[in-house]
């Protein structure tokens, strides 16, 4: 079918990060002592969740033709916000928990105003406000600390039957049992892919891609462009906001690490690339993004499996780690620019 | 024509661009059901005319009066809206975007704030049938189709916003004549159905067999609008330029054995080109004709040392070379220039200057030690532009800020201050006004008389059949016939273009062939 093959080709990038995830995932759990098992799944799905939801947000501002360097630092901000609101009654962590998400959206929408009404670069607007996001967040936060409701945390990274539970609606049970043994990380990551593949499918989603295809064009053809910012940035910020959320209730404190704010934002534009999103703009999706977070978190799993005595036995010390890492990141990307070996053409190298 | 009153109207319209007046207290209307051709050399005002109607600039003085009614657009969506659709010249399409997609940008179908899919990708299809491009697969992206069906995607975009004023902007310049018949079918049948078409282009033959009214205008004026027939071609020129014309062409040297520059054998490149020989004489203008796409610009990119892996040899002076890129090629060895199809992409850097532009393939030249020797620079600079009769404010200016013709001139300036033996020219006088054709036919000329090699490839049949002391007429990446001196005629050209020679029976009996063009 030749619909079909149109539909690999324009989806390359997702396809090629699929397939690295299925690869270093699938080495890793082979590998484990423990062999794969429902408990090792669902850790390793909260360890990957706020990375995934920082390339989420990362991909938005790409895909306009544009970077968000402030990423990282939306997430710790309401990772700090979240440390101050989610240790009350439970009607008073669902309200912390609405205001942690409006306060993602809204960071994300100061950062659309400065690149919309201030005509600023994004790299740079977004530079700026990561450093204010960080310095209100140390304002929240000067020291690590704060208090999150232990039930509330254990529902939300645990499983379905248990976040259902903690709801007071009790487990899944019948043929949708199974259902009930889903990490909440791997839930929430649907919703959020849902909340993504909804975007996509407006006119928003379309008049996005249009921006990043081209600008010109996208004006002239009748494409609402600062609406569309606004909109691709504050949805950046929600997504950022609901990695914070998470965080937070993953590590039970709020915490307003600078290298850590910043380590986010590099791996979400990592996880972008991976992901088949181009810097350029216009091409690629969250989806890819999601697995492209995935490839970055697995590729550090292996580290921990490996065996000591095998010949890569010397990256079990922590010492070469980052070194080897940054060489299989650079691989990965790589495999998405096999095709300028192809090219007979040179002319299309630069298209 | 009935006597309807005006559909679209002007009164004392003017826009100004710093201190060039684009438009100057133009009034112009136009009716329903016709189609009105606007004619004007590059900077008569043409483009703001039409940006002017299309919501793209407002004026800054004067009135817009549609059906009556004053309107004023802020956005070309609100021109749109309105029932006025522009496809300019420069494609408007988003190229990593779907043909469907491109469609369907500013439609409203929704569900759950959803766009539906598969209504976009229905509409797409009936559009595309309804210009006659059913080969085009509405999932496809526009950056991987070819710029001719591009051009025709974004026909179809037009025609899917429902207009009552379609605005072409040389909107047939990429065109192959099968998709200018299909495009000329549609806008006779739209012409019927009491639209009003306000059609630029600078190909005469089209003007005359489409239009029924024409406009000319000259320095931002609207000179003369009169019906079809009322002007004979000499006047209607001479109405544009505001000067007598004189030969278009410059006079062919007789022919005479020249020793060969370049000597390609057998060259082979993928699927695309098949074969090739051709020797190019010293001071020869030898024509690369055929239908769009047959592999003439392959050809031309593969001496350029664009293409990798090619197969056959190439000799320059006699010597066997090897191309391994632009770099290499206009280096002295070799010395050859290509003059690209797309300038806006390939040919210029728009955003930078227009001296920066003409001295950068050349600026080895202006070297000394570290640093680029810049008096050297735009003393040669300036005797380019003189040369060329570039029209300009600064030097400085961005090139961007030019009209066509005179972009297309800073890029022949370009290759010509490399002082290149061998001139590659990939369709130069696409979208460029008549007197400027003029121009170019005779530095050409001048070129080849210098002992420069010229190889052209032309669209224009005109410009094969005018200014070529031979013409090699591509089919699918061969070539198929050599014309030759009184050999090259419009006949001789279409029907080897289409394969057909004209001893076969193939040929007189097959309806699509002319058996005489006028």
């Amino acid at each position: 079918m030749k619909d079909w093959r149109l539909y690999c080709k324009q989806n390359q990038g997702l396809l090629v990060a699929i397939g690295l995830f299925l690869f270093f995932y699938g080495s890793y759990s082979s590998l484990h002592p423990q062999g794969y098992t429902a408990a090792l799944f669902n850790q390793n799905s909260n360890e990957c969740f706020a990375l995934v939801m920082a390339a989420m947000a990362q991909t938005l501002p790409v895909l306009t033709g544009g970077l968000d360097l402030s990423v990282g630092a939306i997430l710790t901000l309401v990772n700090c916000l979240a440390s101050e609101l989610l240790g009350g009654t439970a009607f008073e962590n669902a309200l912390g928990m609405v205001a942690c998400l409006l306060a993602g959206l809204a960071c994300g929408f100061c950062n659309g105003c400065l690149v919309v009404y201030g005509r600023l670069q994004p790299i740079i607007a977004t530079l700026a406000s990561s450093a204010i996001f960080i310095g209100i967040a140390l304002f929240i936060r000067p020291t690590p600390g704060g208090h999150v409701d232990g039930d509330l945390a254990f529902a939300m990274t645990y499983d379905l039957n248990e976040l259902l539970i903690g709801l007071g609606l009790g487990g899944l049970s019948g043929p949708l049992a199974w259902c009930g043994h889903i990490p909440t990380t791997v839930f929430f990551a649907l919703l959020m892919a849902l909340v993504w593949t909804y975007f996509k499918r407006t006119q928003y989603g379309l008049e996005a891609y249009a921006i990043g295809a081209s600008s010109e064009a996208a004006f002239m053809s009748g494409v609402r462009v600062k609406r569309t910012k606004l909109v691709a940035y504050s949805l950046a910020g929600f997504f950022a906001g609901v990695g914070g959320l998470y965080l937070a209730l993953q590590t039970s404190s709020g915490n307003a690490d600078i290298p850590q704010a910043g380590a986010y934002t590099l791996n979400s534009i990592a996880a972008v690339v991976v992901g088949g999103t181009s810097l350029y703009g216009g091409m690629g999706g969250a989806i890819g993004s999601i697995f492209g977070a995935l490839v970055l978190r697995s590729v550090a799993f292996n580290f921990r499996v490996i065996d000591e005595q095998s010949a890569l036995g010397f990256l079990a010390n922590p010492l070469y780690q980052p070194l080897v890492e940054g060489l299989v990141l650079l691989a990965a990307v790589s495999i998405g620019a096999f095709w300028v070996f192809r090219v007979k053409n040179r002319l299309e190298i630069f298209k | 024509m009935t006597e309807s009153s005006a559909f679209l109207q002007l009164r004392g319209v003017s826009k100004r661009y710093g201190g060039v007046t684009a438009l100057d207290r133009v009034d112009f209307s136009c009716d329903a059901g016709t189609i009105h051709a606007i004619l004007g050399e590059n900077g008569a005002g043409k483009s703001t005319l039409i940006k002017a109607i299309s919501g793209v600039v407002q004026p800054d003085e004067g009135e817009i009066a549609l059906q009556g009614r004053p309107v004023q657009f802020a956005h070309p969506v609100e021109a749109n809206r309105a029932g006025i659709v522009c496809i300019f010249q420069e494609l408007s399409l988003l190229p990593t975007l779907s043909v469907a997609q491109n469609i369907g940008i500013g439609q409203q179908a929704k569900r759950f704030g959803m766009l539906d899919q598969k209504a976009q990708i229905r509409k797409a299809e009936e559009l595309l049938a309804r210009v006659g491009c059913e080969d085009i697969n509405p999932r496809a992206w526009v950056r991987d189709l070819p710029l001719s069906r591009r051009q025709m995607v974004e026909i179809a975009k037009a025609l899917g916003k429902d207009p009552r004023l379609l605005i072409l902007d040389e909107a047939t310049s990429a065109l192959t004549s099968a998709d200018v018949e299909k495009v000329f079918g549609i806008l006779n049948k739209l012409r019927d159905d009491g639209l009003v078409l306000l059609y630029i282009s600078h190909r005469m033959s089209e003007i005359k067999e489409l239009s029924d009214v024409m406009s000319v205008f000259r320095n931002g004026q609207h000179i003369e609008t009169f019906p079809k027939g009322q002007h004979g071609d000499e006047e209607i020129v001479e109405l544009m330029i505001g000067r007598d014309m004189g030969h278009v062409f410059p006079t062919k040297p007789p022919a005479v054995a020249r020793p060969p520059v370049l000597q390609i054998k057998s060259l082979s490149w993928e699927n695309q080109l098949d074969d090739i020989s051709i020797a190019l004489g010293r001071g020869e203008i030898l024509g690369l004709g055929g239908l769009d796409g047959q592999g003439q610009k392959e050809l031309l990119l593969a001496l350029f040392g664009v293409l990798k892996d090619t197969a056959g040899t190439i000799e320059i002076e006699g010597k066997p070379v090897e191309i391994s890129g632009p770099q290499a090629a206009k280096g002295e060895a070799l010395s050859l220039a290509l003059v690209p199809e797309d300038r806006k992409t390939e040919g210029l850097i728009l955003s930078m200057g227009i001296g920066q532009n003409a001295s950068l393939a050349s600026l080895r030249q202006f070297r000394s030690g570290l640093r680029v020797d810049t008096q050297a620079e735009s003393r040669r600079i300036d005797e380019m532009l003189r040369r060329l009769q570039i029209k300009i404010g600064e030097v400085d200016d961005p090139v961007s800020s030019l009209s066509g013709g005179n972009q297309q001139k800073v890029v022949l300036a370009k290759w010509l201050m490399t002082n290149p033996r061998i001139l590659m020219l990939n369709d130069p006088t696409r979208g460029i006004d008549v007197g400027t054709k003029q121009e170019l036919y005779q530095l050409f000329r001048e070129l080849a008389d210098a002992g420069t090699s010229i190889l052209l490839y032309s669209t224009d049949y005109d410009e094969l059949i005018g200014l070529c002391d031979r013409v090699m007429i591509l089919y699918q990446g061969r070539i198929v016939r050599e014309l030759s001196g009184d050999e090259i005629t419009e006949t001789n050209i279409v029907a080897s273009s289409l394969n057909m020679h004209e001893n076969s029976e193939l040929g007189r009996n097959n309806p699509y062939l002319p058996s005489e063009v006028s």
